[in-house]
């Protein structure tokens, strides 16, 4: 991208005014950017996260057990390099820009984030290996993948949920494995577990309560409208609250799970009623006219629902569904505040320790940044995605 | 129902009877939803008799023997329970209402910022959006009380302008005084409470702003080129033609803002202001009335959020465009 100066002067100072608001505004970036570098540079000390990144990682996982995160992580690296090969086998080029810039990204993650954590050489190493190993995967599967059978790359979807309950058992043990109970998880183990089943499960039961809100049985509509109105009505902090001091007594004694788990149902169902919104305005956007065609086409109204009605729906309530799980995501912060140790739970206790007092600034900008990162890259992906199931070809909003 | 002969003189079978078949299915949900209910509802009633905390109000008249560090309505330890939750809910109200002027005026200002003729500027409204949408709320008020608003000076070295002082020790506002080493004045508002308006406010900006971008988007150009064509000035275009056509789709949006930024005072617990929600974590620690605390809070932030809805949906018909 050249400069031009044309463009320069046609963007800061078309007229007087601009031109002021532009001196300013660099100006006071000038120095702010500065003071930020001299602060970054001098003064924080970054020792509170690399003393702690176990901590902040993984929480209280007990150490001797946590062979079988690193076995976990392996295999979701493996998995995603491969799917990745799979879905761009036979493009052309083989590395798109696109693909090689992720790829430096990857390269530049293991090498220069192991380095500044300063992490002992056998773990830097062990991080080598598997982004090694993810690109290695994304290389062949991209290399060999079309030669192989479509109903082979189709199944390889399938994955992705056994993988999900063979990374459970490693979580939590059982079939052999020491049991680690949930209150030993923690860091962002514990915030991305949260999001990930809250995500999963708040889907399936959103698109049910959408449905339901739009059904023509009247005791269906209003039941969903109760639920959904009840839960955005009240802050997440109070149901959380509700489900920490009340689910106890619901249940028969015994019944009721663990505090962990009863945060994640609650922060389920809580996102299942926003999400239902936004599926809702999907439906809303599909003709009356497709349902009614399908129907006389003799589809029982399950498969109108499923084959005609949702796969436009749903494409239409993307966006908004990915910013509903963006939302999740960030909700999961809110665990700190019933006693839990999530990323920012853990950061407290870390900050409560006297050997890192007033280190504050230094552990709310690292997750800051880590937060910013998985929330502009779901955005991301979610505007791929849209991209990709566009059959309309009609221009996407940036 | 009477099964009726079709046209080959079979008779339909009641399982594909159209009008019978919805009422079946109706009334099995429903039944497994009372079960549910019962199930639970007994449940409740004998955990709770058994913990000797059957549904009651009598508890809300006893001294609360906590003190609320600010409070508008005055307050003490020897005050009732009601009385507490009152305070909080003052407090609620309080910092929701600074908070929703101040999340307009900051939105409005980025949201029109985006369509300003400087480059600069409309970059760094697309900036502020995008950082501050993707970064926790509770992350940016623990970030604002602990890092920004607690390392303030206090004493000689405080802020110091022409009738403000902002120090530690609070926002001071309508000729400070130092005495003694510590400031006072008529007005005075806690750092806690200037943390959590400040978290609001630069949070709910930015969706307010990408509010206002949008209506204004949405109020074509050639609206925009006709009026300039037929003589009116820029600004008198912005106030006669664009805003009334941008605020019917602002207003609704603002709405589901609004009551966000009510929902989210809740994480007021997060930089030590008490609020409503604080103040009921307090009372349920030390009464164990743990139902009758969630009813009144799942209560209050209802009836506040119908509130908002309420005013917003009289403004909403205030601004949309008459036909006829």
């Amino acid at each position: 991208m050249t400069i031009s100066f044309q463009r320069l002067r046609r963007e800061l100072f078309a007229t007087p005014l601009d031109g002021l608001i532009s001196l300013v505004l660099i100006g006071v970036l000038l120095a702010a950017g500065s003071a930020f570098l001299k602060w970054m540079l001098f003064q924080a000390q970054w020792t509170v996260i690399q003393a702690n990144s176990t901590l902040f990682a993984l929480g209280r996982y007990p150490i001797d057990q946590q062979w079988r995160l690193w076995l976990l992580t392996t295999l979701l690296a493996l998995a995603t390099g491969t799917t990745w090969g799979l879905l761009r086998s036979g493009s052309t080029p083989r590395w798109p820009r696109n693909d090689l810039v992720a790829a430096v990204l990857l390269i530049a993650l293991a090498s220069a984030g192991t380095w500044a954590l300063q992490l002992p050489f056998p773990i830097q190493l062990r991080w080598w290996l598997i982004s090694a190993g993810l690109l290695v995967c994304r290389g062949v599967a991209g290399r060999f993948g079309s030669s192989l059978p479509l109903a082979v790359r189709r199944g390889a979807a399938v994955v992705w949920p056994v993988l999900y309950l063979v990374g459970m058992v490693l979580i939590s043990g059982g079939l052999g494995l020491m049991p680690v109970p949930p209150s030993e998880w923690g860091g962002l183990l514990l915030t991305l577990l949260q999001s990930s089943f809250a995500i999963l499960l708040c889907f399936p039961l959103g698109v049910l309560l959408a449905l339901g809100r739009r059904s023509e049985l009247p005791l269906l509509r209003w039941g969903s409208v109760v639920y959904i109105e009840f839960i955005r009505g009240a802050p997440l902090i109070t149901l959380l609250f509700l489900g920490q001091n009340i689910l106890g007594f619901l249940l028969p004694g015994g019944l009721a799970p663990d505090r962990v788990w009863r945060a994640a149902w609650v922060l389920t169902f809580f996102a299942a009623a926003y999400v239902a919104e936004a599926v809702r305005s999907g439906l809303a956007a599909v003709p009356s006219g497709q349902l009614e065609a399908a129907r006389s086409l003799g589809l029982p109204l399950p498969q109108a629902l499923i084959h005609v009605v949702l796969p436009q729906a749903l494409r239409v309530a993307l966006p908004a569904t990915v910013g509903q799980f963006i939302t999740l995501l960030q909700d999961t912060t809110l665990l700190s505040l019933i006693g839990l140790l999530d990323l920012l739970g853990t950061a407290r206790t870390v900050m409560a320790n006297p050997e890192f007092l007033g280190k504050s600034a230094e552990v709310y900008l690292i997750l800051a940044v880590l937060f910013w990162c998985c929330c502009a890259a779901l955005g991301l992906g979610s505007r791929a995605l849209e991209t990709r199931l566009n059959t309309l070809h009609t221009p996407v909003k940036a | 129902m009477v099964a009726l002969p079709d046209q080959a003189g079979t008779v339909t079978p009641w399982w594909r009877n159209r009008r019978l078949i919805p009422w079946l299915v109706q009334a099995a949900i429903g039944l497994v939803v009372l079960v549910v209910i019962a199930f639970l509802v007994g449940n409740l009633v004998r955990n709770l008799t058994a913990a000797g905390l059957l549904l009651s109000w009598g508890w809300l008249d006893n001294p609360s023997g906590f003190d609320i560090a600010e409070t508008f309505l005055p307050f003490n330890a020897g005050l009732p329970y009601w009385r507490a939750l009152l305070a909080g809910l003052v407090n609620t109200i309080r910092v929701v209402i600074a908070g929703l002027v101040g999340a307009t005026l900051l939105g409005t200002l980025v949201g029109t910022a985006s369509f300003s003729s400087n480059g600069l500027l409309r970059r760094l409204a697309r900036v502020y959006v995008e950082v501050i949408r993707n970064i926790p709320l509770l992350l940016q008020l623990v970030f604002w009380y602990f890092v920004v608003f607690l390392s303030l000076p206090n004493g000689e070295q405080a802020i110091q302008l022409p009738g403000i002082v902002l120090a530690k020790s609070g926002l001071f506002l309508g000729r400070p005084e130092l005495v003694n080493g510590v400031w006072q004045a008529p007005l005075r508002f806690t750092v806690e409470f200037g943390a959590l308006l400040t978290g609001l406010v630069v949070y709910t900006a930015a969706f307010i702003a990408e509010v206002v971008r949008g209506g204004v988007a949405s109020v074509p150009m050639g609206q925009w080129e006709a009026a300039r064509s037929l003589g009116f000035s820029k600004l008198q275009t912005l106030k006669r033609i664009v805003l009334p056509q941008a605020l019917r789709v602002i207003v609704p949006g603002l709405n589901s803002q609004y009551i966000s930024l009510a929902k989210n005072s809740s994480l007021a617990v997060a930089c030590g202001y008490t609020d409503l929600y604080s103040v009921a974590e307090t009372t349920l620690n030390q009464t164990g009335r743990a139902v009758e605390v969630v009813l009144l809070l799942l209560g209050a932030y209802l009836v506040i959020d119908l509130v908002i809805s309420a005013l917003m949906n009289g403004l909403n018909h205030l601004v949309q465009i008459k036909e006829r």
